[in-house]
């Protein structure tokens, strides 16, 4: 692999673990204060599966792209070398916009390792065919919800379409093309961004028409995430994750 | 016949008295209701009955319990089925308490005990 697509792989790899990680963290803030004890375990399961996802992807990383062990590419970064969208940083004060953030996200990340079950970079391929499973109840779940909660009150309705208005430029923020996409399709590492966002938004669209939701066809896609712009809220986040490792970071657990 | 009450503590502790002052009236879906949840352990297995979840209906409860009883132990597949759908015999105790009396254990189906030997056997005679 020459030095061009190692830094595509890098890249790539490094975004879906960053999400992965800090959505994660995000959906464990829910954990003992969910709207119901079988929702509250079902989303932190959700949540822990997110942050096994991360951990799988920085071991590639680890393994093949030079960086540095899982641990400290989590926790020693600073927030300009993480390359998350915003969507995953948003806090999330109603349970409603983390349902819709949730359904946003997973739909798009079960597409996104879908496409790569046939990526050549043949470690990737077998994550991605690993973590199937998991991502489909992820979308299942997050689907179901969507589906049903608008047909409940009115206020329900209401609830889930203003969290969806509010995210929706959030969620095209997650396809920000990155300079690598030419040679990541070139090599068969990934079938890019554009792909992914069309396919995405041709799901979204089917459940959404269900619910009876609708999305703004003009929103612009809030991006920055990518290039490691970041909104206000990651650095505090990355403070209260990082805490206890950052003590002692050779601590054995 | 009847149906049985269900088991989980947050239907029960509830004690709606037999006759409100006031008539309420609860439409489908209003309330949750608890559904029973049959686990497998293995493809052609048996399923078993390993507990209960709170939904709203079906297909929330079959997404609910794959994680509360499907996460922490081999699964291949789960069935939901809704508690009040469940049913039994006005007397379903007494009918079977005098039945299978100690004198009687004669009665007592214990072939079912080695039922899986005998799969087990009888697969391995024909490969």
């Amino acid at each position: 692999m020459n030095r061009d697509t190692l830094s595509a792989l890098k890249d790539l790899l490094l975004k879906m673990a960053d999400d992965c990680l800090i959505l994660g963290h995000r959906n464990s803030e829910w954990v003992g204060i969910g709207p119901m004890l079988e929702e509250d375990i079902a989303f932190a399961s959700i949540a822990q599966d997110k942050l096994g996802h991360a951990l799988a992807l920085y071991t590639l990383l680890h393994q093949y792209c030079g960086e540095p062990d899982p641990d400290t590419l989590a926790f020693m970064r600073p927030a300009t070398k993480f390359k998350c969208c915003h969507l995953v940083e948003l806090p999330t004060q109603e349970y409603d916009v983390a349902l819709v953030r949730h359904f946003l996200f997973d739909t798009a990340d079960r597409i996104r390792f879908e496409m790569l079950t046939a990526s050549t970079f043949e470690p990737l391929a077998k994550l991605a065919q690993k973590v199937k499973g998991e991502i489909v109840y992820h979308t299942m779940h997050a689907s179901a919800f969507i589906r049903q909660l608008p047909h409940g009150t009115e206020e329900a309705r209401c609830r889930i379409q203003t969290a969806l208005t509010m995210l929706y430029p959030f969620a095209l923020g997650i396809f920000e093309p990155s300079e690598y996409e030419e040679i990541l399709q070139r090599h068969g590492i990934f079938q890019g961004e554009r792909v992914l966002e069309q396919r995405w938004n041709q799901e979204i669209l089917s459940v959404l028409k269900q619910a009876g939701l609708e999305i703004d066809n003009s929103a612009r896609p809030v991006y920055g995430g990518r290039k490691g712009y970041h909104t206000d809220h990651l650095e505090p986040l990355l403070q209260e994750m990082s805490e206890v490792f950052a003590q002692d970071p050779m601590a054995e657990w | 016949m009847k149906t049985i009450v269900s088991l989980d503590p947050r239907i029960t502790r509830a004690q709606i008295p037999e006759e409100p002052a006031t008539t309420l009236t609860l439409h489908e879906g209003e309330m949750f209701e608890t559904y029973e949840v049959f686990h497998q352990a293995k493809t052609g297995g048996r399923h078993t009955h390993v507990g209960s979840v709170h939904a709203p209906n079906a297909e929330m409860a079959y997404i609910f319990a794959k994680e509360q009883f499907g996460r922490r132990m081999t699964t291949t597949s789960l069935w939901v089925v809704r508690t009040t759908d469940i049913v039994t015999a006005e007397h379903d105790e007494e009918l079977y308490t005098t039945a299978t009396a100690p004198e009687k254990e004669y009665r007592n189906a214990n072939i079912w005990k080695v039922r899986d030997k005998i799969e087990r056997f009888k697969q391995e005679q024909q490969s």
